[in-house]
């Protein structure tokens, strides 16, 4: 059972269609929750500091600082300036990806065959690469802040000889997985199948963000503080924020 | 693992540099030469990123890489993609067997995670790749991407967990790499003091350039 850090009703609820993309501030004590209504969703994002914006979700040093290649509850998000842009706090999926990235025009048609907009009008097939870039234009941001993101509701595994390995049905209709924000971030974030996911249908799946405001800061912070590395970075938020 | 020998000659070589222990290195390498990358003492990460010389925007991209070769580790073959999607150099030839691009670049901040806050102070690679791009001018914050860390081993377990195992390399390893475009090469000759991924022992490394 997983324990929940905040009452509801949600302050804000919103779908996010298959396909779209959308970008949002989650402040700091909000915790955002992604919901996947039909299962088999898959959503990437990139995280930024909305304030800051050359202060961004540095992956590499997550796993590294955590030892791991598999994102669930517990498990932060720390930017390159050693900070917790954000800690995963509840999770009913126990498996997120940080490896599979987004593809691109060229990557989709390959996959999916051509999808164009003359022809299939809003159902046309989109790309994780352009989705971003599109959205993070309305922020100023440009092709060098699309680094690394993470894909939820995703499994990839990998084998002894380093072989990936995508696992069909880690999410169900109705997993959800919880961000807590300890600081202010920029999310911004497309609901697009995974890269790695096998299948050639071009079927993205929806998923509905719901806003809460964390009912005691300190207990979540606390909930996330399960290793030294998180305890150090989350003091790193603390006394940025001072 | 396959380890792959190259026949290029030291003596051959169009352009030669040891990048001291712990220090940044920035040049060029044109459209089909060949780069390599040499371990002259042993376990030392050597901490690279690339980028089109042409358009410095254009660079490394770790997850278009790996997802592309379908495997989590980079040796001989592996073809080095970029955030636009085009081949950016090819691994052709590796005695050590298998690199790392999952672990990232040291840093100031992260040593506070990953250590101790009294750690700040010390050298790190981030700090190395602001200090080459910023007198570089070609190259700023937001262009540090993820890197490769050439001769560190970081196995994945098939249960999500990610380690860190007593380098593959040994003095005298190298890698071997063809650039399919100009590409700007950025090291960073680790100087991590915390961790036993060098034996608390930084060493310089060598590249080297053939036509
Ligand atoms: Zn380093």
């Amino acid at each position: 059972m997983t324990d929940l850090f905040h009452s509801a009703p949600s302050v804000r609820e919103e779908p996010l269609p298959g396909g779209a993309h959308t970008s949002l501030i989650l402040r700091k004590g909000q915790i955002l929750r992604l919901t996947d209504i039909e299962g088999g969703a898959n959503v990437s994002m990139m995280m930024l500091n909305p304030h800051e914006k050359s202060e961004r979700l540095n992956l590499p040093d997550t796993l590294k600082g955590q030892h791991t290649a598999r994102l669930t509850t517990g498990y932060c998000f720390y930017s390159d300036m050693g900070r917790v842009m954000a800690g995963i706090v509840a999770d009913s999926c126990g498996w997120h990806d940080p490896f599979g990235g987004v593809l691109n025009a060229a990557e989709t048609q390959e996959k999916y065959g051509a999808g164009r907009y003359q022809e299939l009008r809003n159902g046309f097939y989109r790309n994780g690469v352009d989705n971003l870039l599109v959205e993070m234009g309305k922020w100023d941001l440009g092709l060098e802040d699309l680094l690394m993101v993470v894909n939820f509701f995703s499994k990839v595994t990998v084998d002894d000889q380093g072989r990936f390995g995508f696992s069909t049905g880690n999410s169900q209709a109705g997993d959800f997985v919880e961000l807590y924000a300890p600081m202010d971030v920029l999310m911004v974030l497309t609901a697009l199948p995974h890269p790695q996911d096998p299948a050639t249908d071009y079927l993205p799946r929806p998923v509905q963000l719901s806003w809460y405001q964390a009912d005691d800061m300190q207990v979540v912070s606390d909930a996330i503080a399960n290793r030294g590395e998180n305890q150090r970075a989350l003091q790193n938020t603390q006394l940025f924020a001072l | 693992m396959t380890l792959i020998n190259s026949d290029r000659r030291p003596e051959d070589a169009v352009y030669r540099h040891v990048i001291p222990a712990g220090e940044p290195w920035l040049f060029e390498v044109k459209k089909g030469q060949t780069l390599r990358l040499l371990d002259l003492e042993g376990n030392q990460a050597i901490d690279t990123l690339f980028y089109n010389s042409d358009n410095p925007r254009e660079r490394y991209d770790p997850q278009r890489t790996l997802r592309r070769q379908g495997n989590v580790y980079l040796t001989t073959g592996s073809v080095l993609y970029s955030n636009l999607g085009n081949p950016l150099l090819t691994i052709v030839a590796d005695t050590c067997g298998r690199h790392d691009t999952l672990g990232g670049a040291c840093s100031q901040e992260s040593n506070t995670v990953r250590y101790a806050q009294d750690k700040r102070y010390m050298h790190s690679c981030r700090d190395n790749f602001l200090c080459a791009c910023l007198h570089d001018g070609r190259l700023h914050k937001r262009d540090i991407g993820a890197n490769i860390n050439f001769f560190m081993n970081v196995p994945v377990t098939p249960e999500g967990g990610l380690t860190f195992e007593d380098g593959l390399s040994a003095p005298g390893k190298y890698v071997d790499l063809v650039a399919e475009c100009n590409v700007m090469v950025l090291i960073s000759n680790c100087p991590q003091l915390n961790n036993p991924c060098n034996g608390w022992n930084p060493t310089p490394a060598e590249v080297l350039v053939w036509n």
